[in-house]
């Protein structure tokens, strides 16, 4: 039976008392060993069948039910000597330091302890942290140097690490220890910082060890049968051991010395038992050598308890397989293949609406693909339909109240999500579409969100169960609502690479369509409305890409911009830009400009962005799908290929590029004697050398952008490959540049090249040559190709490169992490205010104005100079 | 109708002085005079505006701290790690990308690039010798600086500093002065004259001379400590002075100082010297600045919550486990950070409760969080659900 779901108000630390511990023990442990030669748990062994059960089958001796069932129950040990906790060496160290040895008062004035007790209670009463006032107790009361109780002189207290306590030369036993924090009355432990109600300073000092529950070290059955115990059994063993031979010595009335030496060993093994990472303690080792993972190495770091079972945590209902695009998918879904849909299940309540439907899912089976895999009875029990002999029965007994688990279907809504999950946009929901083949599909524009390509990315997919949930995700987590960043105000999710050259190739000034081709267009993007109003000219008609674009445009829609093509001249002719770089939108219609990345690429989009901002997610959606539909089929029309001969230059280009090289070349040179001779002059604040460096590598600089500025003349806007660079589609000036005319200075740690041998980076050049070439300029264009030397140098470069992203990528990750774990309680309550989970005020209005950045302009919460524009306009 | 004068659109705007923000009213004011609104446009326009501010607030539960931090974190991977940038025309170093930030973010003592941007009084902000002056007059200079040679005599136990006399001359450093200092610091000198220090020392060995003539030629002559170059550049039509290294407190000191604009990039000291508000508005300035340089678009109000949390408490604080992190009053949620094992340790000692009102709390009980739709704890009443319709 399923217990009612209790809400957990708050939790309370404590430290278990020695009584406590017996109290919640159901048997005193005392045999070191666990199984007899039949397999049985021994009694009083550390497998006791009262701890609670591992085998299946069996039932808990304690509590009667189950594997799973039963939670598992403590046991105990008894020490024969008490030994201290490891974890609280340090903080009993302290205590001693502040206590007397006679009355084990705090070395302090009552006054003074009243004074602290108040500081408390104050700091309690404001929420502030404790640890400095107490902190402050323990500094000055180690100072006395009488007990102003008792007039008993102290002795300093040394730590000798990890666990042990001398005070004026002798060993302190942790008996000794025990007694003297036992002494210590209730109001003094509270200013010790002791919560005595629920932590008295002697339980830090062990008389008696809870042994956790067999549920919590589960022993292994090896394939030949052979049991292989948990770390943790193997170091309560030990334990046991050591504290049975203890005791028998002690009976025995061994000598001294043998008494301290296992006593030694047992305070060990407690130590590597709660902590096997102690510095100065050797690690308990298996026989094989590793080292135990005991309770603290359980708990800690990434791989730990907290951070990999308690804040992270395993799902049902979730899928993983490589992505593919289909630029046929809306932006919203995402395509499942048939094999994960037929696996994946949605829980549906049986109704009397939907229990026929249900009835035939159930009826079509685990392996038909639209069917059912599970049905949950009324009663709660859950029937596999792949173990029904005959389903026709099951689905008989269908009726209201029922749960049919059937396949996931077209329309369900799913998260979607890709790793790094660095922002909350990379999860989303997405409507499924189930497809065949084996990937996951998914519409291109919504790549820059998930950062995906689809070079063998993979994805998870995981399925919502509740009404609720579903509810929530597509309200709040569909992709259409998550266009616009909440990090920047604007749209994260738009048109790459072919959607713009596409789009500007279909609006590029020159486009002109027959009636037959706009109509295959319109056809494509499943559009069917009116014919724009066509141009005559030589008594033939035709249509302009503007116009075609148009048509998709809403009709009231107004707005002008400079496209990313935009030279950004010193005097902006406006709508009689040259390069028909101005966009203008007037009444829905496209007047001048060219459609590029700043229309509607990802992160630039502007008409995208008044789009959804004044329209609508709905409408940005379907302005998304149709804009990038006609984009492709544009480029199909027109076609279009990017290949290394975009990167030909013909011969009296390469000679001026080779002019531009020499010249650059000899004015280093030139710069290099002018060093020599000492005319050089130093730049403010630099010295000599510094000033040659710089000098040398902006001339060098220049001199390849010089040359990429003539290969750009000579390549123009009909090449392809400057096409894409230029409206933003694809690739950079820079990158032709390097691929046609020259690659350019390479630099270590933001250097020419330098390191190397004595006096010169190869032996292939003179000691002192500082040279161009010597330090690394590559003068070759990629496609031209390097010479060893240059490619070396280009090596170099490139390793930097290398190591820079994989440096950044862990600093970046821990920072976030960081600043996710400092801000993550931070929330806008009702009364706009800012604060933390404990209700302190970060802020009085969220970042001043209390707007939601991704619903401002790029920050500002009104665009009014629009509004104003806007209501001017209506005038005429 | 007639377009209003600006009296008129005032009082008009006055009546939401309370609703809007300041930059708003300043927008519309602006805007509504340029374009010769009439009382009825602007009433259209202000009811526009009103709507879409309303529309723009942020959604209460809203889980701004995670969307702050994502924000910043995400684009952390865009940036550069170089340390090194040569700020403008390459005369200074400056830090800047991931590094910067993880320095502010870390409130760390001491940024690696300390650098300030001095802006003059506007008496002399035109005039390019006072600049040069003043900058003169705040870089230290140390015994090292005009010192040109040492020579240790093991001999007679001896130092000798060559100077610079040249160099002593161009930044009006007397003999004289340089004596005083070093009497002021306690060392004697014995024998000088213009141009070379003479120091006697007792010790016979060469490794005791050696650090003493290093901490001798440490001494600082003139200029403000801390201050390593000042440079003098014209920007926007007067003159600026940038300087390597700084020192508020002293820099402020200084007459023809424009204290108003004066600026630092050590936060830690802008706190101490200018107060905790002042602090929190150089965290989002050196954030925003930082990020700009990288071509990367971050929302300030993101920025502003981030140098809020780092300085609620009236200190600055780090983020992470010294910071913030390290402060949180819930156990469970620093175990969940760093040093998992101690705190739980301390958490018994203390005592301590743990009410589970945050989100690591209430994942690590299985429980909604209490943000975004979890926080609404209002439950629609219905009705008993009718027997199962014919």
């Amino acid at each position: 039976m399923i217990a009612t779901p209790r809400k957990i108000s708050a939790l309370k630390f404590g430290l278990l008392s020695p009584d406590h511990i017996r109290k919640i023990s159901e048997a005193r442990i005392v045999t070191a060993d666990t199984y007899d030669e039949d397999g049985y748990p021994f009694d009083g062994g550390l497998m006791d069948p009262k701890l609670g059960v591992v085998d299946p089958g069996l039932k808990c001796k304690t509590c009667g039910s189950r594997v799973g069932d039963c939670p598992g129950h403590f046991g105990h040990i008894e020490f024969a000597r008490p030994v201290i906790h490891i974890g609280y060496a340090k903080l009993i160290h302290k205590v001693l330091r502040s206590i007397c040895r006679s009355c084990s008062r705090v070395t302090l004035s009552d006054e003074t302890i009243e004074m602290y007790k108040e500081r408390i209670k104050r700091a309690k009463k404001m929420g502030q942290n404790l640890d400095a006032v107490i902190e402050d107790v323990f500094r000055t009361a180690r100072a006395a140097k009488k007990c102003p109780h008792c007039g008993e002189e102290r002795f300093d207290i040394k730590f000798d690490k990890p666990s042990g306590y001398i005070e004026d030369g002798n060993r302190l036993s942790p008996t000794d220890v025990r007694e003297r924090l036992e002494k210590i009355p209730d109001s003094d432990a509270e200013v010790l910082g002791f919560d005595p109600e629920v932590s008295r300073p002697e339980w830090m000092v062990l008389t008696v060890l809870p042994v956790p529950p067999v549920t919590a070290r589960p022993s292994i059955t090896l394939e030949s049968g052979e049991r292989s115990e948990d770390d943790i059994t193997h170091k309560l063993v030990d334990i046991i051991r050591i504290n049975q031979r203890l005791s028998e010595n002690i009976e025995a009335g061994a000598p001294h010395l043998i008494i301290e030496d296992l006593w030694e060993l047992l305070q060990y093994h407690v130590t590597t038992y709660f902590n096997n990472e102690v510095a100065g303690v050797p690690p308990a080792r298996h026989r094989s050598g590793r080292p135990l993972k005991t309770l603290t190495q359980r708990l800690k770091g990434k791989e730990g308890r907290f951070r990999s079972n308690l804040s992270g945590k395993r799902v049902n209902f979730s899928a993983r397989t490589v992505i593919s695009p289909d630029p046929n998918l809306d932006i919203n879904e995402v395509g499942v293949p048939e094999e994960i849909a037929r696996e994946m299940t949605v829980a549906v309540k049986v109704n009397p609406r939907n229990i026929e439907y249900l009835r035939r899912l159930v009826l079509r089976g685990p392996d038909n693909y639209p069917g059912a895999n599970y049905v949950e009875r009324a009663d709660g029990r859950r029937i596999s339909l792949s173990r029904v002999p005959d389903l026709t029965e099951v689905a008989e007994k269908i009726e209201p109240g029922w749960v049919v688990h059937r396949h996931l279907r077209d329309g369900d809504v799913v998260l979607f999500n890709r790793q790094p999950s660095l922002h909350r946009m990379s999860i989303m929901a997405h409507e499924v579409k189930v497809l065949p083949y084996k990937t996951f599909r998914l519409n291109l524009c919504v790549c820059p969100p998930y950062n995906a390509d689809f070079d063998g990315d993979e994805m998870n997919l995981h399925v919502i169960q509740g009404e609720e949930a579903i509810a929530e995700a597509k309200v709040l987590m569909r992709v259409q609502e998550q266009i616009l960043s909440p990090r920047f105000g604007g749209p994260i999710i738009g048109g790459i690479h072919d959607h713009i050259t596409g789009a500007y190739l279909l609006t590029k000034k020159d486009a002109r369509f027959t009636k037959e081709e706009v109509s295959r267009i319109f056809y494509a993007v499943g559009y069917t409305g009116d014919f724009p109003k066509p141009t005559v000219e030589d008594g033939v008609e035709y249509y302009t890409g503007k116009q075609i674009f148009s048509v998709f445009l809403p009709k009231d829609l107004n707005l002008s911009y400079k496209a990313k093509i935009c030279k950004k001249c010193e005097e902006c002719e406006e709508e009689r830009c040259p390069d028909d770089a101005f966009v203008v939108i007037k009444g829905g219609e496209l007047v001048s400009g060219v459609i590029d990345e700043r229309a509607f690429g990802a992160f630039a989009g502007e008409l995208l962005d008044r789009i959804v901002k004044d329209y609508g997610t709905d409408e940005a959606r379907r302005f998304l799908n149709t804009l990038t539909r006609l984009a492709l089929f544009a480029i199909m029309k027109f076609g279009f290929s990017t290949g290394i001969d975009d990167e030909d230059l013909p011969s009296d280009a390469k000679e001026r590029i080779d002019e531009i090289l020499d010249s650059a070349e000899e004015k280093v040179s030139e710069l290099i004697e002018a060093y020599e001779s000492g005319i050089l002059e130093p730049l403010p604040g630099r010295t000599l050398e510094e000033t040659l460096e710089m000098r040398i590598m902006q001339t060098l600089s220049e001199a390849r952008d010089k040359t990429g500025a003539v290969a750009g003349e000579y390549l123009g806007m009909k090449n392809s490959a400057v096409m894409m660079a230029k409206i933003g589609a694809r690739g950079s000036m820079l990158n032709l540049t390097q691929m046609a005319a020259c690659v350019g200075q390479q630099a270590v740690r933001g250097e020419r090249i330098s390191r190397g041998y004595v006096g010169r980076t190869l032996p292939h050049f003179k000691r002192g040559d500082i040279g161009p070439k010597a330090k690394g300029f590559v003068r070759t264009s990629y496609k031209k190709g390097q010479d060893p030397l240059e490619y070396f140098f280009h090596a170099m470069g490139g390793r930097e490169g290398l190591v820079d992203t994989a440096v950044r990528t862990s600093q970046s990750g821990y920072m976030q992490r960081r600043l996710i774990n400092a801000l993550q309680d931070l929330k806008v309550e009702y009364d706009n205010t800012v604060r933390g989970a404990d209700g302190r005020i970060v802020d009085i209005r969220y970042g001043g104005d209390g707007a939601d950045p991704s619903r401002t302009d790029w920050g500002n919460i009104v665009n009014v100079k629009k509004i104003v524009d806007k209501v001017v306009r209506n005038r005429a | 109708m007639k377009a209003l004068t600006e009296k008129e659109v005032e009082k008009m705007l006055m009546e939401h002085a309370d609703s809007l923000p300041d930059v708003i009213l300043e927008d519309l004011k602006r805007e509504a005079l340029a374009a010769g609104l009439t009382a009825k446009e602007l009433e259209t326009v202000l009811g526009d505006v009103l709507k879409r501010t309303e529309y723009a607030q942020v959604e209460p539960g809203e889980a701004v701290g995670v969307v702050a931090a994502q924000s910043l974190g995400e684009p952390g991977t865009q940036m550069t790690m170089r340390t090194f940038h040569y700020a403008g025309a390459a005369e200074m170093n400056v830090t800047l990308g991931l590094p910067r930030i993880m320095e502010i973010v870390d409130a760390r003592k001491q940024p690696s690039t300390p650098m300030m941007t001095i802006y003059l009084e506007e008496d002399i902000r035109e005039d390019r010798e006072k600049a040069k002056e003043i900058g003169n007059m705040i870089s230290a200079i140390s015994l090292s600086d005009i010192v040109e040679k040492t020579e240790t005599n093991l001999l007679d136990s001896s130092i000798t500093f060559r100077l610079d006399t040249k160099l002593m001359k161009s930044r009006g450093i007397k003999i004289e002065d340089v004596i005083t200092r070093l009497n002021k610091s306690k060392i004697e000198v014995p024998d000088y004259s213009e141009s070379r220090i003479v120091l006697k020392s007792k010790t016979q060995e060469l490794r005791e001379l050696r650090k003493l003539a290093t901490k001798v030629l440490g001494t600082h002559l003139a200029g403000i400590k801390g201050i390593e170059r000042a440079l003098v550049k014209r920007e926007k039509g007067e003159y600026v002075i940038f300087t390597e290294g700084s020192n508020l407190k002293e820099v402020f000191k200084i007459k023809g100082v424009d204290k108003r604009r004066t600026k630092c990039n050590d936060i830690l000291e802008i706190e101490k010297v200018l107060g905790i508000e002042a602090a929190r508005r150089a965290i989002i300035m050196e954030i925003l600045d930082t990020l700009n340089e990288q071509g990367l678009r971050v929302d300030v109000r993101h920025i502003m919550l981030i140098a809020s949390a780092m300085t609620v408490s009236g200190t600055v604080r780090s983020i992470g486990r010294h910071g913030i992190s390290g402060d949180k009053a819930s156990v469970l949620d620093r175990a969940a950070f760093e040093i998992t094992v101690d705190n739980l340790l301390m958490a018994g000692v203390k005592g301590e409760y743990e009410e589970l009102d945050g989100v690591v709390k209430n994942v690590i009980v299985g429980q909604p969080v209490r943000l975004g739709t979890g926080v609404v704890e209002l439950t629609m009443k219905m009705d008993k659900p009718k027997e199962a319709a014919k």
